[in-house]
């Protein structure tokens, strides 16, 4: 079939757009990761595989470790708190469902950066937190929340927590509630009926939820640096700090790559359960 | 059982409110260093009024947002209309694209722009950022577009291309009436996304355009300053504002 003008100007721009703008740069971060750092320029014309091999060692090992280690805990947290939610208001009256699914996203409309901004307000030592446990006499001396490793938590999974609760909830919407039904009158508990059929089948939109949360959780450096103090480095952090402070670009490319072949396993995992499901 | 689930619902919707809440109620707080509350005041409105660099970063913002969202919705729109209507070669690979672009993290983005503009030595500022907002938003709007492209009936194009209509006509006539909430929608999560960025917009902006978030995380960094609090008061009436009028316009034409 031969195209119509129209079609082909369509085909094109996004074609264009996509190539230009998304597939070139991130070719360009790949060969300058295979390449190394010039003494005056950014990048010299030398072949090495050495930027890869820095990235194990002990030091920036470390790094990646905690990152994962962050992003993992605030997956799993996320999911955790978002499960439990996601399900009931999937099983809310129907009427309700649209506005109640608005009123979780409506707080994230605004800036995330505002949002962490606002989250400072409540933490620090005066802040609201402090404030009311010490006005209910259930500390003495205020809580030192900002700047620890609890502050960063907190930033990540409130900034994060709607991915995993709109994709949950659809899963969980499809799910027909006699089959919940069925296996109750057939005297499956509710552990059973839960891990046994509802997980099960709201399995896809468990890992879609996993994905959105822990893939943006090890780049976000902004909650880290402002919540964390910058005492603990995420892998965003990283290559931030490789790119504008240490002007190493071949390094930082080297990380940035590492973070798009977990990405590009993930989807393909996701790809993967999703044929699987689909046949 | 029932009310265990209320309350854990309602707990919920406590914490995601609970920080803006706290920041709109501090925004008319006397106390400077707002932890006490010391009587209502519009000082810090009065301050961010004469604040000029915070205001003029939060039009460049706008600006931004308007511009790169309105492009994104164009390109967007057109190509979601492309990846479902038409086979060419390349379309597995974009569409592969797409989805990855939605799942990356939004670093991996920002430092293969900074390093495309510095090959071609593109200087940072109005240009680089408006690309860079374009390539974010253009996914985006391909799977919102997308998806009510997959649920309408196909008989109506097919009728239409019986009568003889050209393929633009149909997407003029046709297509983009039946598609038109979903661009919206697609257009607003543009708008949304695009204030919205830190991280991607961290990495190609300049300094002759300085843009909100950038200022904001700046500023917060230094020195908690009370007149934020008032600036994204301001801002997050704006947007739920924006958000209730455009339901109720998408509502009247329903």
């Amino acid at each position: 079939m031969r195209l119509s003008r129209f079609a082909r100007f369509s085909i094109a721009l996004l074609f264009f757009w996509i190539v230009l703008f998304a597939f070139l740069p991130q070719i360009m971060v790949l060969i300058a990761s295979l390449f190394s750092k010039g003494a005056t320029s950014f990048i010299v014309f030398e072949p090495t595989v050495s930027n890869y091999t820095r990235l194990f060692d002990p030091i920036y090992l470390q790094i990646f470790v905690d990152s994962l280690v962050l992003a993992g805990v605030t997956t799993l947290l996320c999911l955790l708190i978002a499960f439990p939610f996601a399900a009931i208001l999937a099983r809310s009256p129907k009427a309700w469902r649209a506005l109640l699914l608005v009123l979780v996203i409506i707080p994230f409309w605004t800036s995330s950066l505002v949002r962490t901004y606002a989250l400072i307000a409540l933490l620090k030592t005066k802040g609201l937190i402090n404030a009311a446990l010490l006005s209910l006499g259930l500390i003495e001396a205020p809580l030192e929340l900002m700047y620890t490793q609890s502050a960063v938590f907190i930033g990540m999974v409130y900034t994060l927590l709607p991915f995993m609760i709109l994709p949950l909830y659809a899963a969980l919407e499809k799910i027909d509630p006699r089959l919940i039904e069925a296996a109750s009158d057939l005297g499956a508990g509710f552990w059973s009926r839960l891990t046994r059929i509802t997980i099960p089948l709201s399995l896809s939109g468990i890992i879609a939820g996993c994905m959105l949360v822990f893939l943006p959780a090890l780049g976000m450096f902004y909650i880290p640096d402002l919540l964390g103090g910058a005492k603990n480095l995420i892998i965003g952090s990283f290559i931030r700090n490789q790119f504008l402070t240490f002007r190493d670009w071949p390094f930082g490319a080297a990380a940035s790559m590492l973070l798009t072949f977990m990405m590009l396993m993930l989807v393909a995992l996701y790809a993967y359960r999703e044929r699987k499901a689909g046949a | 059982m029932r009310s265990i689930k209320t309350v854990y619902a309602f707990m919920i919707y406590v914490l995601l409110y609970l920080p803006i809440g706290v920041l709109i109620l501090y925004s008319f707080n006397a106390s400077k260093f707002s932890t006490e509350w010391k009587g209502f005041t519009l000082m810090w409105y009065e301050k961010l009024s004469s604040n000029d660099g915070l205001i003029e970063a939060a039009l460049h913002s706008l600006n931004i947002a308007l511009f790169s969202s309105l492009l994104a919705t164009v390109i967007g729109t057109l190509g979601a209309v492309a990846l479902y209507r038409y086979r060419f070669l390349g379309k597995r690979f974009l569409e592969s694209m797409v989805y990855i672009l939605i799942v990356s993290p939004e670093i991996v983005m920002g430092i293969s722009l900074l390093m495309l503009f510095s090959a071609v030595q593109m200087p940072m500022g109005f240009w680089t950022l408006l690309i860079a907002h374009i390539t974010l938003c253009v996914p985006f709007v391909i799977v919102t577009v997308a998806s009510r492209l997959a649920n309408f009936d196909q008989s109506v194009i097919e009728a239409a291309k019986d009568l003889g209509a050209e393929e633009f006509t149909l997407f003029y006539k046709i297509v983009l009436p039946m598609i038109a909430p979903s661009v919206i929608a697609g257009f607003l999560l543009s708008f949304t996304l695009s204030l919205d960025d830190v991280i991607i917009s961290f990495f190609v902006t300049g300094p002759g355009y300085e843009i909100l978030p950038l200022k904001i995380y700046s500023m917060v960094r230094v020195g908690v300053k009370p007149e934020i609090n008032a600036l994204c008061t301001i801002m997050f009436v704006l947007t739920i504002f924006v958000v209730l009028l455009s339901q109720f316009l998408l509502k009247e034409k329903k």
